[in-house]
């Protein structure tokens, strides 16, 4: 058929254009992802300003959240100190647990423990999250009051564990809820880590007659140390942005306190959530501009994740 | 000290009496036995709190002798240990007890009628109604989440694998990871600043699966990415040399090698998206009456359904939300299982 020169270079041309073609489609879409995330960053930022503006106190202080009041008045503050607070201690309980199934799934069980422990910590990372939330309300939050009571009794001179003396929908029961919800994702990135350690460093803690804690701590915990940051990290971005469980767990309020152990208390994403259908115009837009702070910090959270985890790579490397 | 002398203290450390099976039975059993007594003498009493006192004193008193007979190391290592099973068991309860609470309160409203009917016109203390728009509106709008996701993340993937050299793959590569750890609710009000606020459109199944398809996107792009990569590059050269071209043999052949791959990561990213609630409350704002049509008006959905009747102060209510729950993580448990078995075969036959 291509006999001659011409009829030749046409064959080559059109099959140059399929290449063609398929490259602009697939280097398309990849562009199109960074127009997706551009997208986000730009609209939740127009739809925001109105708001803002029309917001008569600052919106960084401000505690109570009325934007369709008049005046409107709205801010931040007390919704970004529940948001951080909740996460912060759903770590504080979900490292060290993260950190021992690891462990267990990757030095302690025996091989055929091993497999289906990690296989059931996974799927615990499938259930979905309005599961836990329906859970932490029916199921937890009754329960929560004893141990509460107790802790409250004994400890209760230390200001965390200050108390009215009603328990129930708390920080405490939402952070529980949360730690959950992180573990699998804190133990899954770990143990990663753990099974790349050196076979030669185990080997030399054994040959030096190491008991298997020292062989952990000498070998496996330095050098998975980047492992269970990162994991850490992105367990807080997780609780962070986690709206619906914390929506159904905690009693909302507007106010900044210490005391974990009495109902009250909001995080940013589930006031999203609780104040949605309610919300008129200015409302809304409120709304998004409280998104747009959650985005802002889950953007610092994995940044700083990647640098650390950057940064330590390079320095278990040499 | 002689020579002789320094190996004979090394082997008598090495050899030191170390607890046996017979003695740590003994004390598992001294241990229960004590937390009985104590259970009956005294006010302390519930199942959860006897176990958990009888494994605390059984860790106290498994390190205290062996601190006593085994010496220091051997009594932090045992106690290490106890906390690392400790630590499971922490991990796995609460899976046990949330599947195990779902299915004991959701069998007991599921039913056939509660599959097929919907909500229209039934008051939150009514204890008949059900899911069947929900269920419709959960499927629509995670088919077309995939079917958006899906070409999609597959062509951002064979971009980064088969095409990408330099900075501007570094880039995307880098953005896939953030979206990744991009809070649901944030893509929810993305849609909705964007199609409903800004372009005017109404509440429909359709924005809610374009909320899904940003977060099935980093899924589906790194666990296609992933499978990609480990095509043989013998298999592309072997195309290159028979003088196929690029994009042919990237859809005939490295495709096709993947495909079990890419198939299972699809899987999982659809279980991820099933269960989100957060982003379809502000984009499919939830209907108790049936609403077939995705592009308009709002739909139901199984996760906001459990959200909004899980709201309710009402036991019956309360009740229809277990029962969805239960469908729910059924769906969702389901299509894990499948894909991870999947995965199985596939790595197994490779």
């Amino acid at each position: 058929m291509s006999s001659t020169p011409s009829g030749e270079n046409l064959d080559r041309r059109t099959r140059r254009r399929g290449d063609a073609i398929f490259r602009m489609l697939a280097q398309g879409s990849g562009a199109a992802l960074l127009v997706i995330m551009a997208a986000i960053a730009v609209f939740l930022v127009l739809q925001a300003v109105p708001a803002l503006n029309a917001d008569t106190t600052s919106f960084l202080t401000t505690l109570k959240w009325a934007p369709d009041g008049t005046p409107s008045s709205f801010g931040i503050a007390a919704l970004a100190f529940g948001s951080v607070l909740t996460s912060l201690l759903a770590l504080l309980i979900s490292v060290p647990v993260a950190v021992g199934v690891a462990l267990a799934t990757s030095h302690y069980a025996p091989r055929w423990l091993a497999r289906p422990l990690a296989y059931v910590v996974d799927l615990l990372a499938a259930v979905p999250s309005v599961v836990f939330g329906l859970w932490g309300l029916t199921y937890l939050v009754p329960n929560i009051i004893a141990p509460s009571t107790s802790l409250n009794h004994y400890l209760g001179f230390i200001p965390f564990f200050a108390s009215n003396g009603t328990y129930g929908k708390s920080i405490f029961a939402a952070s529980i809820v949360l730690a959950v919800m992180a573990i699998p994702i804190i133990s899954a990135i770990s143990r990663e880590v753990f099974i790349q350690t050196p076979r030669d460093q185990v080997e030399a803690a054994w040959a030096i007659g190491a008991t298997k804690w020292e062989m952990v701590r000498t070998a496996i915990l330095p050098y998975g140390r980047s492992g269970i940051i990162s994991g850490t990290v992105l367990g807080f971005g997780r609780a962070i942005g986690e709206t619906i469980a914390v929506a159904l767990v905690l009693s909302a309020n507007y106010e900044i306190s210490l005391h974990i152990l009495e109902p009250g208390g909001n995080t940013i994403a589930a006031n999203i959530a609780t104040r949605y259908g309610e919300a008129g115009e200015i409302g809304r837009g409120a709304l998004i501009a409280s998104g747009l702070v959650l985005f802002i910090i889950t953007l610092i959270v994995n940044f700083g994740a990647r640098a650390i985890v950057g940064k330590n790579s390079r320095g278990g490397a040499s | 000290m002689t020579l002789v002398g320094v190996a004979s203290t090394v082997s008598s450390a090495l050899i030191r009496t170390r607890l046996s099976a017979w003695s740590l039975t003994a004390i598992a059993v001294g241990t229960v036995a004590v937390t009985v007594v104590l259970f009956a003498a005294t006010p302390m009493q519930g199942r959860v709190a006897f176990l958990l006192f009888a494994a605390a004193l059984y860790v106290t008193a498994l390190t205290t002798v062996s601190a006593l007979v085994e010496g220091r190391r051997r009594a932090k290592d045992r106690l290490v240990t106890s906390i690392v099973v400790a630590c499971s068991g922490a991990a796995v309860l609460p899976l046990i007890a949330v599947l195990g609470f779902t299915i004991a309160k959701g069998t007991a409203v599921l039913s056939g009628s509660f599959l097929t009917h919907t909500m229209r016109g039934v008051a939150e203390q009514d204890a008949n109604g059900g899911i069947y728009q929900a269920i419709i509106g959960t499927l629509e709008q995670v088919g077309l989440a995939t079917l958006m996701a899906v070409p999609f993340g597959l062509l951002v993937a064979i971009y980064l694998v088969e095409y990408s050299s330099g900075r501007f793959g570094r880039f995307v590569s880098f953005f896939v990871d953030v979206m990744t750890g991009l809070p649901s609710i944030v893509a929810g009000l993305f849609i909705f600043a964007l199609w409903i606020l800004a372009l005017g459109q109404s509440f429909s199944g359709f924005a809610g699966s374009m909320a899904l398809t940003v977060l099935m996107l980093p899924t589906v792009v790194r666990s296609a990415e992933e499978m990609l990569k480990i095509v043989p590059d013998s298999l592309r050269e072997g195309s290159y040399a028979l003088g196929i071209q690029k994009w042919v043999t990237v859809v005939r052949i490295v495709l096709p090698s993947a495909l079990a791959g890419i198939v299972t990561g699809v899987m999982l990213a659809i279980a991820r998206v099933t269960g989100e609630t957060a982003p379809l409350l502000v984009t499919v704002f939830g209907n108790p009456a049936l609403n077939f049509n995705p592009f308009s008006g709002a739909q139901a959905s199984l996760p906001l359904f459990v959200f909004s009747e899980a709201g309710l102060p009402n036991e019956t209510a309360i009740n229809r939300a277990w029962a969805a729950a239960l469908v729910l993580i059924l769906v969702v448990l389901v299509l894990n299982v499948v894909a991870r078995v999947l995965a199985r075969l596939v790595s197994v036959r490779s």
